[in-house]
Formats: C-alpha cells, sequence, structure tokens
C-alpha cells in the first residue's frame, strides 16, 4: 500500500520577488486518493504546474519511484506517467470521442498516420476500464461537462498513467455526477494508481480522500490521513483562523421591512407569505426547481409575480419590472455571477458603481475621482483582496469577485438584498467574511434574503426559513426550532407533510 | 447503423448535394441544353481554378484562421515567372509552376511569421500581405497584359483528356489541366484525413491551447499551412495563366470573396475545426452552378450576383445556426 510513487522535498518557487511556494513537502502514494486542499492563491496550481513539468522549482529535490528528478519537463512528467486534467480539460471539441481518447498517445508516440482502428479501439478499451460508455464517433462539442471529463480521463490513462491529478474536477459537476466521477476514481485507485485531486470544497474532501495535504500562503500548513482532520481543524489549517459556527440570532424586532403576502406566479410557485423585520435574514431553500430561485426572480422583477402583494416599510408597492425593484431599492446578487453578476472585463471599479451609476453622473461627466473614493471604501469596507480599483475584476478570485458584486448592490444602499447562491464557489474564508457582512448589514436595516442549497450556510446564517417543494412554500419556521439533520430532511421530501 | 445513416444523409454538405441535385433538376427542366454532357465539361472548366483556391482556403479556414492574400499572391507570383520567361525565353511549363511555386511560398512564409510568431489576427496579417503583393506587382512589374504566352507552355492549354460533340455539333473539349485540382482534392483529402498533421489542422481549429498541451507544434503546422496555401495559390495563378492563355496582373483580384463563400457554403465552419473536402468540392460546384448556369433560364446577369448572395446567406446561415443549435442542444 505505502509505496511512496512521488515525493516531494522543500520545494520552493519563486516569481520574480514573489515567493509562490516556501518548503512544500508533498507525497503521493500508490493506490491511495490525496487531496490538496487551500485556499485561492495559495500555490496549489503552482505545485501542480512543477509535477507536470510546466515550471522548474527554484530549489528542493523531487523524487517519483524512489529516483530523483534532476529538470522534469513537460514530455519527461508524462513519460514518468504522470497526467493532468486541467479545468477545462483540453479537450477538442470539434473531434469525436475516439480521436480525442487516442490522439495523446498517437502523437507521444510519433506517429506520422491517422490510425482510426486503433484510435477507436484505444478508446474503446479505455472506456471499459473506467466504465465509461459513450459512442466513440460522436463529436466531443456534443457531450456535457461530465462525459467531457470522462473523455479527458480516459485519454489520461492510456498511457500507463500512474498517478493521475485532477485541478477541480467538481466545480461544474451535478452532484449525482460528482458521485458518479468518484466511483471512477476508487476503481481507479484499486487498481493501484495514485490520484491527487485540487479541491476546497470541504464536504466533497471528507468524501473521497485518504489522505491531505494542505497548503496556506505557499507553505504546507498540514498533511496526514483524513482522519487526524476534524472540520474545525480542517477549517482552521484552510484559512488560518478560527471559524465558529454559531447561531445567527438578531435582537427582535417588530419593525418589518418587507411582507410578502400570497405571492405566486403561474407555473413556477403559489402563495408564498413571509415577513422580513429589521434585522433578520431569511433563507430560502429547496431542490433545484423547487421554485427557490424564482422568488427571487419575481421580487426583482426578472420574471414578475402576477399575484399577491408586496408591502416594503408597510407601503404597498408593485414590482413589474427590474427598473420597479432597483426604483424600491431592492438589490439582487444572481446565481451566477460570471455571466449576470459581473461585467469580466470591465474595472472594478466600474463594477462596483454599476448599479449606482447615476449617483456620480454630475454636469453630463462621470465623476471618476468619486467613483475611484468609493470603491476603495468598499474594498476595504468587505474585506475584498485587491491592490488596484482599476484592475478587470476578472482578475480576482472567486471569493473577492463575489464580495464586490455584493458591494455593486450596497451602493445603492438597498432596503432589501436578495442573494441566490451568496457562496457558490468561494472559498471557506471568503464565505466566512461575506456571512459576516450579511449580519452586519442586517443589523444596519437591510432585509437580507439568502437563497441557498447549502444547508449549514442557510442553518447558521438565517433566523428565518422557507422551505420550497414543487412551487409550494412550507410557511416559515424559526431556525432555532431546527437542527441541521432536521433541515436537511426537510429539504429532501416531506416538506409539507410535517 | 440506422442512425449513422441518418446522421450522414443530414450533414451540411448533404444538404449542399440536396440544393445542387434540386437547382440542377429545375434548370434542366426548363432548359434541356443544361441536360447534356457538355455541361459537366465547362462546369469543368470553370471550377478548375476556384477549386485549387478552394482548397486552399478550406484547410486554412479550418486550422481557426482565414487567407485573403491568396489572389494577390497567385496574381504576383505567375505574372512575374510569366515575364522572366519571356524576358528570357525560357519555354518549360516546370519552370513556369516551380518559379511561381517559390515566390508563393515565400509570400506564405511572410504570412505564417505574422500569424504564427507575431501572432496577429490572419484576416489582418494576410490582407496586408495581400495589398503588398498586389501593389508590388503593379508598381514593380507593371499593368501590361501579355498575350504572347511561348509555344511549350501553350501547348497546354491546348492538350485535351478527351473531347464530347453534341447534337448540335459543337465540340467540347475536356482540359488536362482538370488533373491539378483532382489530384490536389485526393492529395488534400489524404493529408487532412489519415496523418497527424492533418488531424493537428483540425486540433488547432479546435482549441490551440489544448492542441499544444496535447503535443502538437502549433507554430510548425501552421507555418506548413501558409505556406502550402502561398504554394497553391500560385500553382492557382500560374493554371488560370496558361488556360485563359494570357498573364494579367490583376485579373484573379477580388475573387477571394467568392472562394471563401464556396467553401463556407460547403459546411465547412468560419470559425474552424470543422470541414471536408467532399463539402468544399460541393460548395464550389453550387456557386458555379448558379453562376455559369443560370442564365439558361433566362435569369438575367446582373440578378446572378443577388442569388449567389442569397445562397451565400442561407448556406452559411444554415451552417452557423446548426451550429449554434449544437452548442444548446441538450448534451449527452
Amino acid at each position: 500500500m505505502s509505496t511512496s510513487f512521488l515525493r516531494m522535498e522543500s520545494i520552493c518557487k519563486n516569481f520574480g520577488g514573489v515567493k509562490a511556494l516556501q518548503n512544500v513537502d508533498f507525497e503521493v502514494h500508490a493506490g491511495e486518493i490525496h487531496c490538496l486542499a487551500g485556499e485561492n492563491g495559495c500555490g496549489k496550481s503552482t505545485l501542480i504546474k512543477i509535477i507536470s513539468g510546466a515550471h522548474q522549482a527554484s530549489s528542493g529535490s523531487i523524487f517519483i519511484e524512489g529516483e530523483e528528478e534532476r529538470r522534469l519537463t513537460p514530455i519527461g512528467s508524462i513519460k514518468k506517467g504522470i497526467q493532468v486534467i486541467y479545468q477545462d480539460f483540453a479537450i477538442f471539441p470539434n473531434l469525436s470521442v475516439a480521436e480525442n481518447i487516442a490522439m495523446n498517445s498517437a502523437l507521444m508516440q510519433g506517429k506520422k498516420r491517422m490510425d482510426w482502428k486503433a484510435a477507436r479501439a484505444m478508446a474503446l478499451e479505455a472506456m471499459a476500464k473506467i466504465g465509461a460508455h459513450m459512442d466513440p464517433d460522436m463529436l466531443v462539442e456534443r457531450l456535457s461537462v461530465s462525459n467531457r471529463q470522462m473523455v479527458a480521463i480516459c485519454r489520461a490513462i492510456l498511457n500507463d498513467a500512474k498517478l493521475l491529478i485532477l485541478d477541480e474536477p467538481t466545480t461544474a459537476l451535478t452532484s449525482y455526477e460528482v458521485s458518479m466521477l468518484y466511483e471512477i476514481l476508487r476503481n481507479l485507485k484499486a487498481k493501484g494508481m495514485a490520484i491527487v485531486i485540487v479541491n476546497h470544497k470541504l464536504e466533497e474532501i471528507y468524501e473521497i480522500a485518504d489522505r491531505l495535504t494542505i497548503l496556506r500562503n505557499g507553505e504546507n500548513v498540514a498533511t496526514g490521513p483524513l482522519g487526524e482532520f476534524s472540520r474545525s481543524r480542517f477549517i482552521h489549517c484552510m484559512t488560518g483562523r478560527e471559524i465558529i459556527d454559531s447561531l445567527y440570532e438578531p435582537e427582535i424586532s417588530a419593525e418589518p421591512i418587507l411582507e410578502v403576502q400570497a405571492l405566486g406566479r403561474e407555473g413556477s410557485f403559489s402563495d408564498v407569505s413571509f415577513t422580513l423585520n429589521k434585522g433578520d435574514v431569511l433563507g430560502i431553500t429547496g431542490l433545484l426547481g423547487s421554485g427557490r430561485g424564482e422568488i427571487g426572480d419575481a421580487l426583482f422583477g426578472i420574471y414578475p409575480a402576477d399575484t399577491g402583494t408586496i408591502a416594503l416599510h408597510g407601503k404597498p408597492i408593485t414590482i413589474k419590472s427590474i427598473k420597479d425593484a432597483t426604483r424600491h431599492h431592492i438589490g439582487y446578487v444572481p446565481e451566477d455571477r460570471l455571466t449576470q453578476g459581473l461585467f469580466l472585463t470591465r474595472s472594478i471599479m466600474d463594477n462596483t458603481v454599476a448599479a449606482s451609476i447615476e449617483k456620480y453622473f454630475v454636469k453630463g461627466r462621470l465623476d471618476e475621482e468619486k467613483m475611484d473614493a468609493v470603491t476603495w471604501e468598499w474594498i476595504k469596507r468587505i474585506g475584498c483582496v485587491a491592490s488596484d480599483s482599476k484592475a478587470p475584476i476578472r482578475t480576482l478570485s472567486g471569493g473577492n469577485a463575489q464580495k464586490m458584486v455584493i458591494a455593486k448592490w450596497m451602493n445603492i444602499n438597498p432596503s432589501v438584498l436578495i442573494l441566490n447562491g451568496p457562496t457558490v464557489g468561494v472559498d471557506i474564508g471568503s464565505k466566512f467574511d461575506i456571512h459576516t457582512i450579511l449580519h452586519e448589514f442586517a443589523k444596519a436595516g437591510v432585509g437580507v434574503i439568502i437563497i441557498s442549497d447549502d444547508l449549514s450556510e442557510l442553518y447558521y446564517n438565517c433566523n428565518k426559513l422557507l422551505v420550497m417543494e414543487g412551487g409550494r412554500s412550507s410557511g416559515l419556521m424559526d431556525t432555532k426550532t431546527l437542527t441541521e439533520e432536521g433541515l436537511a430532511s426537510l429539504l429532501h421530501g416531506n416538506a409539507l407533510e410535517k | 447503423m440506422r442512425t449513422q445513416i441518418t446522421k450522414s444523409l443530414t450533414t451540411n454538405e448533404a444538404i449542399v448535394v440536396y440544393t445542387i441535385v434540386a437547382l440542377s433538376l429545375a434548370i434542366g427542366f426548363i432548359n434541356p441544353a443544361f441536360r447534356e454532357f457538355s455541361t459537366a465539361i465547362t462546369l469543368s472548366r470553370a471550377m478548375l481554378v476556384t477549386l485549387i483556391f478552394a482548397v486552399l482556403e478550406m484547410m486554412v479556414i479550418v486550422s481557426g484562421g482565414i487567407d485573403v492574400s491568396f489572389p494577390a499572391i497567385a496574381c504576383f507570383s505567375s505574372y512575374a515567372t510569366l515575364r522572366l520567361i519571356l524576358a528570357f525565353d525560357i519555354d518549360s511549363v516546370f519552370f513556369f509552376y516551380a518559379v511561381a511555386g517559390v515566390m508563393g511560398i515565400a509570400f506564405g512564409l511572410v504570412n505564417a511569421f505574422l500569424i504564427a510568431k507575431m501572432e496577429l489576427p490572419a484576416l489582418i496579417a494576410t490582407l496586408g500581405v495581400s495589398s503588398v503583393a498586389n501593389g508590388a506587382t503593379l508598381a514593380f512589374l507593371g499593368t501590361k497584359e501579355y498575350s504572347n504566352i511561348p509555344e511549350g507552355i501553350d501547348q497546354l492549354s491546348k492538350t485535351f483528356l478527351f473531347s464530347y460533340t453534341n447534337s448540335n455539333g459543337i465540340t467540347f473539349q475536356m482540359t488536362s489541366l482538370i488533373l491539378i485540382p483532382l489530384v490536389l482534392l485526393i492529395l488534400a483529402y489524404v493529408v487532412l484525413r489519415h496523418t497527424m498533421l492533418g488531424r493537428g489542422i483540425y486540433a488547432i481549429g479546435g482549441d490551440r491551447f489544448a492542441a499544444r498541451i496535447a503535443g502538437f507544434n502549433v507554430t510548425r503546422i501552421q507555418y506548413i499551412i501558409y505556406m502550402t496555401a502561398g504554394f497553391l495559390a500560385a500553382v492557382g495563378g500560374v493554371t488560370y495563366t496558361i488556360l485563359m492563355r494570357q498573364g494579367s496582373p490583376q485579373n484573379l483580384m477580388g475573387s477571394e470573396m467568392m472562394v471563401i463563400a464556396a467553401v463556407v457554403v460547403g459546411g465547412t465552419r468560419i470559425t474552424g475545426g470543422h470541414g471536408t473536402v467532399f463539402g468544399t468540392l460541393s460548395g464550389v460546384l453550387l456557386i458555379a452552378i448558379v453562376q455559369n448556369n443560370l442564365i439558361m433560364v433566362g435569369v438575367p446577369t446582373h440578378f446572378q450576383s443577388f442569388v449567389v448572395g442569397l445562397i451565400i446567406v442561407l448556406g452559411t446561415g444554415i451552417t452557423s445556426i446548426r451550429a449554434k443549435r449544437v452548442a444548446n442542444s441538450s448534451k449527452v
């Protein structure tokens, strides 16, 4: 079991003056699934690039199967049996499954002719090995993300791979697809392959990993069997700070911000009622398609409700369009930050003032100075790690970008802020920051609504909960009367029977 | 098996074939003259040079690029070589093709350098080279047209594979130059389909970075593509000169749009990665029929551009709608 396949000792890597890795030790055994965890920018990808030969370590030594490797090149690394599956899989959408799978090894062998028969046979063999079923003649552009990943895995294991490295393999997968992927990885592990998964999602790591290495700020902070890591130790190692989950209990207030009565929209949800008082954080949950997201869309006027009443600060309002919603100072952090929440190529400043631009429009000109000042104010207040307000927002990590989406809406002085999946794809530290900020806002009198399917997020951060099932609501519940397990069983059915 | 048959019956190439068949039936129904074998001979002659250009353009577009410089390269290299031939009295077909070919490759090298090394967008790079080549032709080589092609070279335009006499007693002859595009088509098919170099061209068109990671030498392949394109452009230019029995510094200019249109109508995606030799042949055939035979059913000449334009819009529209449908369709 514990024959070491790869051992790296005191690896350092500098980019100019920046120390990306400092004295990192990393060891992977054959026949184990090893998770490499750490927050964004901790050096995970640099370490992977050194293993794959794309970067050279500044100092330190690398041993593969006991032999020291002086200079690891990309080709050399592949020849040693190391295969990396990148997040975008690096596959060809315009070519068939068979060709995609067989192409790399044909190139490695320096073939000049394309042998279609051999490619098909190789593809079928590789698919049989991992138990995937795809038409080898189908073009990859017609495949789902999960099957594209299968193609990438098939291609990787063809060349007698001994170490398979997957860079954040679960990001775009549904939970069912994740479990299928894990099944395949367990099979490969049973055949003696070493597998490294780069991930930062706690639940997934606990499901699959045998051993764990955690990096932080380019340093190795902990490594060992999964059993040695309790949840709190894991989080502590990842973030370097104590994050204590405690229930959010606001001061009781009877001052209503938003009152919703019998809200409904044909075909998506009906009869949803709740009251959001000052200080409340309301959670709306339910399975995908239960209508949880549609309530947010209705309140923000994207797909307006057609029945029911909404009152803001005691006055009835109608929301028939997004313009209505913003006029009443309702903000909406959408589910998909990349396509709906951000202007990716524009600067952090442009994104921060995007919803409140008219405030800076003075005498026919934009007041750049004021915009910059307010951007910096938010960067500091919301704890975003950014060095330049003029840098494109896509240069920020997921967590920091999400903080700026929230800042954008806070800058309109919202009465109500609706957040759909506020911490999807956000690292643990930023997640904690975002929750803290939301609590601050709630205390300051902003009505906060969190739409999510992350149970612990809801349980610890909302004091009121609405569980949706099939377009109908369970009615408002007090989080204090629930346990996290109770909430889970509510979510997975029987919500209305209880 | 059945799904494979239905799949091959609904490809872009198949739709072009249906259009060709329908159009031919319609023209043949209205004007019986179209049904004669002589149509095949005149069409072959009309398609001859376009096919050479279409093969090179298809290869370039599949790799994710575009080449609008081939007419200028064709004109420069064939016209310059012809002037050498006339000045030094060199009466050799081989010399004509070889010297023009080397010039074409040189221009292709410039294109490749700009695109692969300087990473200029292919459209801009080839547009620039096109202008340079065309300007050089007019500035340094003159604007005179030559119809005094030396005897030996001119002989090639009078060599025929076979001849055919129709019912009215008019004789049609199939020029032996048709062998050039025929050989090219077969060669292109073999290279693109059955060599790693050919698959590399598709791979680059699909995803450049993935191609690099997979181990393709992307830069080298791009050099090969654009140099081959330059060579084929010269071959097309020389062939055109011999076929027309006239050397002109300008007459191919402006043909790039029709060639690109034919290639794209034939199912090659303008965004790269997809395209076949058979589709390209069909696309060229369809446009040649429209350009040469609509007149037989009484469509006025000036109306033909309109029809060709319509076919281009429809043909490329269908291709891109289908590509979008694939992108949005539920995946398996």
